[in-house]
């Protein structure tokens, strides 16, 4: 208990480090970590979901590529973020661009899937009426599907976003200094440090987790919010 | 290209059988163990079997990467041809676990390196720490001497960090030592491991020692820092003395004119109750092992291990055989 009370202490106080030389710890030097975490994964996500939304609307809506759509997920979590980066060292480097790329392929799988996922489970009459309406297909991707997919395709962008907020901490290792930091050099920062940026790095966590948790309530159309509550009822 | 590389083993070895030659004037202390003078001799040039020796066991231990391991195996395989007892435990994780298992009595000896003793176990902030290897080593004996163990004379070879460029860096610049770097640093990108930025035999030496003021400082993981050399995304990284990328790659090491980067001879460790059993046969044979493992040699070592996919055990015999220790 004691160790995460100093862990606590680290983040409110400035200190020597162990090490010498440096001052560690503090708001100040957490909120210099942060922020580029922040970017990063900020940047990631958005990338992945930029991409693997509208594939995954398409490829819902044309009800093809579901094998791929499906195991995408689990090819993208079997290969390590830091075998990624040093195949990508070769062509571009290490740096921003490289992580974003790694953490992109990180995300892209569960978003993927569940958007593949929420367009085939929508009921087949709703399309059907919709297209007796006379819809054309990109309206009923637009204002049947998406709507009606938007609870998955949230929880897929929840689970890519804890992913990429935990996977970020090892951005130290190439080329940007993130909140991994204190994790990866506990010579310098102590073990207080550690714990303590891991007990930030949790917290973003579940800060995301919050955020985009309130953000797909507002978004599930009042037709199946009103379902859902009759359903408990 | 293997012819090179023979030729370039034998010109090591030359040197090394040089060192090894003018260093014999280290006193015997061979008063207090169980083994007489026939024993191992350095002026006979190789080890000798004592059969005395073989009622002592030794285990000898090592942290978890090549160095270390390359160090252990050389240390097994050569007091086991003085005639001792020997098995090993070579995967012991960083140098917390291996003290605990040394403490504790599971091995007997392990290779340390002087810095990380002092910095690791014993308290010492990098701003305190010696730059005088002899003195870095008095004061690691001293400390271990307060634990009941005993650092044995350390290793010519250094294990430190080092300001590492590419050839035609070093010849555009004209870079021979550190302090060249003052009036160019501003147009060079620096690369390190993600601690060397807040450390002070790292980025914040270079900084307040020497003054530098690089363009940008870009943290990669230990196992990068050739590759962007290489590359050229780096154009200076921090990479250790002994890497065997260095030599391989055509690397050039600045000097470290202001005697910055503390000093990290290895040592072996070894419980002082073994120390008194093994007599005096163990110091002996170390130091004879210890006297050819300079820099270059040590580099080669490591690079057959990491470059060439050979064992540490084998790469351990044939630097036995090659320095002439066993036949």
């Amino acid at each position: 208990m004691k160790d995460f009370f100093d862990a606590i202490d680290f983040i409110f106080s400035e200190r020597e480090s162990p090490a010498g030389g440096a001052r560690v710890g503090g708001l100040g030097e957490i909120w210099e970590l942060m922020w580029p975490h922040l970017k990063l994964s900020g940047a990631s996500l958005g990338i992945a979901c930029a991409i693997a939304i509208p594939l995954g609307l398409w490829l819902g809506h044309k009800g093809r590529g579901g094998f791929l759509a499906i195991n995408a997920s689990n090819i993208g979590r079997a290969v390590p973020s830091l075998a990624l980066i040093a195949f990508f060292l070769a062509f571009i480097g290490v740096g921003f661009a490289n992580l974003t790329l790694a953490l992109v392929l990180l995300a892209i799988p569960p978003i993927l899937t569940n958007t593949y996922t929420g367009v085939r489970q929508v009921d087949r009459d709703t399309v059907d009426s919709a297209r007796g309406m006379g819809m054309t297909g990109p309206q009923i991707v637009r204002r049947v599907e998406l709507p009606l997919a938007l609870p998955l395709i949230f929880g897929g962008i929840r689970t890519s976003a804890v992913n990429v907020v935990a996977t970020a901490t090892i951005a130290p290792l190439a080329g940007v200094t993130t909140l991994g930091d204190p994790i990866i050099n506990v010579n310098t920062y102590g073990d207080e440090g550690r714990l303590a940026a891991a007990i930030v790095v949790a917290l973003l966590a579940v800060a995301t987790e919050v955020a985009l948790g309130t953000a797909q309530r507002a978004a599930t159309p009042r037709g199946l919010r009103v379902k859902r509550r009759e359903a408990v009822t | 290209m293997r012819k090179h590389r023979w030729l370039m083993l034998l010109a090591l070895l030359v040197a090394a059988l040089a060192v090894a030659g003018c260093g014999d004037d280290d006193d015997d202390s061979g008063d207090g163990g169980t083994s007489s003078s026939n024993g191992v001799s350095a002026d006979q040039g190789g080890i000798q079997k004592n059969d005395k020796n073989a009622s002592t066991k030794l285990t000898i231990g090592s942290k978890n990467f090549t160095e270390q391991k390359v160090l252990g195996e050389i240390y097994a395989q050569a007091l086991s041809a003085a005639g001792y007892d020997v098995s090993t435990q070579l995967n012991l994780g960083d140098e917390k676990t291996a003290l605990k298992a040394l403490e504790g009595g599971d091995i007997s000896a392990y290779p340390e390196y002087t810095g990380t003793a002092l910095l690791s176990f014993f308290g010492v902030t990098a701003d305190k720490l010696p730059s005088d290897e002899a003195q870095a080593f008095d004061e690691a004996k001293a400390d271990f001497a307060k634990k009941n163990l005993t650092a044995l004379p350390p290793t010519p070879f250094v294990s430190s960090n080092e300001v590492g460029v590419t050839k035609e860096t070093a010849d555009k610049y004209g870079l021979e030592k550190i302090s060249d770097l003052k009036p160019v640093a501003g147009k060079l990108t620096l690369y390190g491991s993600p601690e060397c930025r807040q450390r002070l035999d790292c980025l914040l030496g270079l900084q307040q020692v020497y003054g530098l003021k690089f363009k940008k400082f870009v943290p990669v993981d230990l196992a990068l820092r050739h590759e962007v050399l290489k590359k050229g995304q780096a154009d200076v990284s921090i990479v250790f003395t002994t890497d065997p990328q260095n030599k391989r790659e055509g690397f050039v090491l600045l000097d470290d004119d202001k005697g910055m980067f503390p000093p990290y001879n290895s040592t072996l460790v070894v419980r002082n109750d073994v120390v008194d059993k093994a007599g005096a046969d163990l110091q002996k044979t170390v130091e004879m092992v210890n006297k050819g493992l300079t820099d270059e040699v040590m580099q080669e070592l490591n690079a057959r291990v990491d470059l060439d996919k050979e064992t540490p055990e084998d790469v351990a015999g044939q630097y036995l055989k090659e320095s002439g220790l066993v036949g």
